[in-house]
């Protein structure tokens, strides 16, 4: 439960430097960041090659509908680590709709495959650019996005409607 | 939803249909040898796989659609279901999280409790991995030995908590039970007659020439692809990544404890299963030192902090016990949680463990993310069997450890 003091001033104020309009907050001791959608690519890329966060540790989304003070509907969750010094940095990007795109992550981490897939299968956000777009824990017939708080928890009758195949049809 | 029966879209249809020798296996989602539910559409070029498509979902049971409706104690019961091979280590690495999130400090000793579960998690979870291991390559009687002694550790469970299978074991802010000395006793039982056991799978096992050669050289992953995949745990340190979240971000109190981190550089399925042996030997050095210094005092917080749901002589006899019980149980009142998101991961015996957790102020957690380490690892499959032959796909498999419950979640 100790806040880490491996999140150091040092890397605070160099990500100061280099993304100085880029809001930058800690809590319990971790270090995140918000950067816009369109410079997403870019500021990835200078994070894996500047400043050395070489593994994607996690692709994830929030849906703020419901959130009390939300201005965005969408946020992104991009977990980065850095295995060498062993630091760890947060970057959250906000979408609204209609423009629920970004680049795909796939060029910098392979591990960013099937998380996407799982951001667009679970909250319907695409990811230009990734090579295999498609649902990974849903079947590719199903319309909607489950995670999404206008979802409701029972589904929409997709557990009632199944095709069933009858004996003499088989 | 319409009721169209879509195919399954492979992604180089174009290109595969050009070779008519290539042929399409289906493997799984019901078959001995994947252990769980999930299936692979194998193209295979006489007996060499030339491409794999994993496809999963079939377990997918929305946990984390639960985890927005339950509330932070009820839903360590879904974690359980999660890596059903580890339920403990699930439950301590949700609680984690949820006491980072609550920015709770537990005692030293729930701390030590934690980690004796955690630990004698890892080895259960070992076991069956190497065990399951040896049993699809041929190697039988090790399955039997290995769950021999994981039944020993579920009756450690069961003596602790109650359950054996889903253990359900950690609240916020403690534990479920505190810890007594029949369990101290069976955990020294084990300690002592554990290391035959591992030694009689190391007779059978490391010098097998049958195992060996499906396992040397098989599925052969590199330390920079490793990392560009996001591996941990086991699978990682086999390929020569030297990270361990007890190490590098040290959680509960392993700072206080003494043990290595196993690595091997070769990246094979005899690697991988090589550094599960040594972490298994770790893990009982540490279950002994944890076993033999559990710090005394309180094993939960103090009742003041409203945070630990209290006992019932407490409930039942004191005005305080009653209200904080009533307090916490209400649906409307419950744990005050900041609006705020936070990121916790363990080092689970798979690979890292974690879940994002965003908090709205209420007693259930607005997104429960679970960053499962099975399904990073299931999307290396078609990168470590892509060239090898059709019975190296169940060695890639079980060294790999896919638990489908936590893969599809």
């Amino acid at each position: 439960m100790s806040d880490r003091p491996s999140y150091d001033e040092q890397l605070q104020q160099r990500l100061r430097e280099a993304f100085p309009e880029y809001p930058l907050s800690t809590f319990r001791g971790q270090l995140r960041m918000v950067a816009p959608a369109a410079e997403l690519m870019s500021t990835m890329r200078r994070l894996k090659e500047e400043f050395g966060f070489d593994m994607l540790v996690d692709v994830t989304c929030v849906d703020y509908l419901h959130y009390r003070g939300a201005k965005d509907r969408f946020g992104l969750v991009y977990l980065l680590a850095d295995t060498e010094n062993n630091r760890r940095l947060t970057v959250r990007v906000y979408l609204n709709e209609p423009e629920l795109t970004v680049p795909s992550m796939y060029p910098l981490w392979k591990a960013a495959d099937w998380l996407e897939r799982e951001v667009w299968d679970m909250f319907g956000i695409r990811f230009a650019g990734h090579p295999d777009h498609r649902r990974i824990l849903l079947p590719e017939e199903f319309t909607a996005h489950p995670l999404r708080k206008d979802y409701p928890l029972q589904g929409r009758g997709e557990r009632h409607n199944f095709p069933v195949l009858t004996r003499p049809e088989s | 939803m319409p009721v169209t029966q879509a195919p399954f879209q492979t992604r180089n249809l174009a290109h595969d249909e050009a070779q008519e020798y290539v042929w399409t296996l289906n493997f799984g989602p019901q078959h001995p040898a994947t252990h769980t539910t999930l299936r692979l559409v194998l193209k295979l070029d006489g007996e060499r796989v030339l491409d794999a498509m994993p496809d999963i979902g079939y377990l997918h049971s929305g946990f984390e659609k639960l985890g927005e409706h339950l509330d932070y104690n009820q839903y360590v019961t879904v974690t359980d279901r999660m890596n059903y091979i580890s339920p403990m280590a699930n439950n301590v690495a949700w609680h984690l999280a949820v006491e980072k999130l609550l920015g709770l400090e537990i005692t030293p000793r729930c701390k030590y409790v934690r980690m004796l579960v955690a630990e004698l998690a890892r080895i259960s979870d070992h076991l069956l991995c190497c065990g399951a291991m040896g049993l699809d390559l041929g190697a039988f009687t090790v399955f039997l030995y290995a769950f021999y002694q994981r039944e020993r550790i579920y009756d450690i469970f069961e003596t602790l908590c109650g359950a054996r299978f889903t253990n359900s074991y950690t609240r916020v802010g403690g534990v479920m039970h505190d810890i007594t000395p029949q369990v101290v006793q069976k955990v020294r039982e084990f300690v002592r007659t554990f290391p035959r056991t591992l030694a009689d799978i190391e007779r059978l096992l490391h010098r097998n020439r049958i195992f060996i050669d499906r396992t040397r050289g098989v599925g052969v992953l590199s330390k920079e692809d490793a990392i560009n995949f996001g591996c941990s745990g086991p699978v990682a340190r086999a390929s020569g990544v030297t990270r361990d979240l007890r190490k590098d971000e040290p959680y509960l109190a392993y700072e206080e404890l003494d043990f290595q981190v196993p690595c091997a550089s070769e990246g094979d399925c005899l690697a991988r299963y090589l550094v599960r042996i040594e972490e298994m030997k770790e893990s009982l050095k540490l279950v002994d030192q944890i076993v033999e210094n559990i710090p005394p005092g309180p094993v939960n917080l103090d009742m003041d902090q409203r945070v630990i749901i209290p006992g019932k002589d407490q409930v039942y006899q004191s005005i305080e016990g009653l209200i904080t019980h009533f307090e916490l149980i209400m649906w409307n009142r419950g744990l005050e949680v900041p609006c705020e998101e936070c990121y916790h991961a363990i080092e689970s015996p798979n690979g890292e463990l974690g879940f994002y957790l965003v908090g709205d102020g209420t007693p259930r957690a607005y997104r429960a993310r679970c960053r499962p380490p099975s399904f990073i690892h299931f999307a290396l499959f078609p990168h470590l069997i892509c060239g090898h032959t059709l019975s190296d796909v169940v060695a890639v498999l079980g060294s790999l450890n896919i638990i489908a419950a936590e893969l599809d979640r």
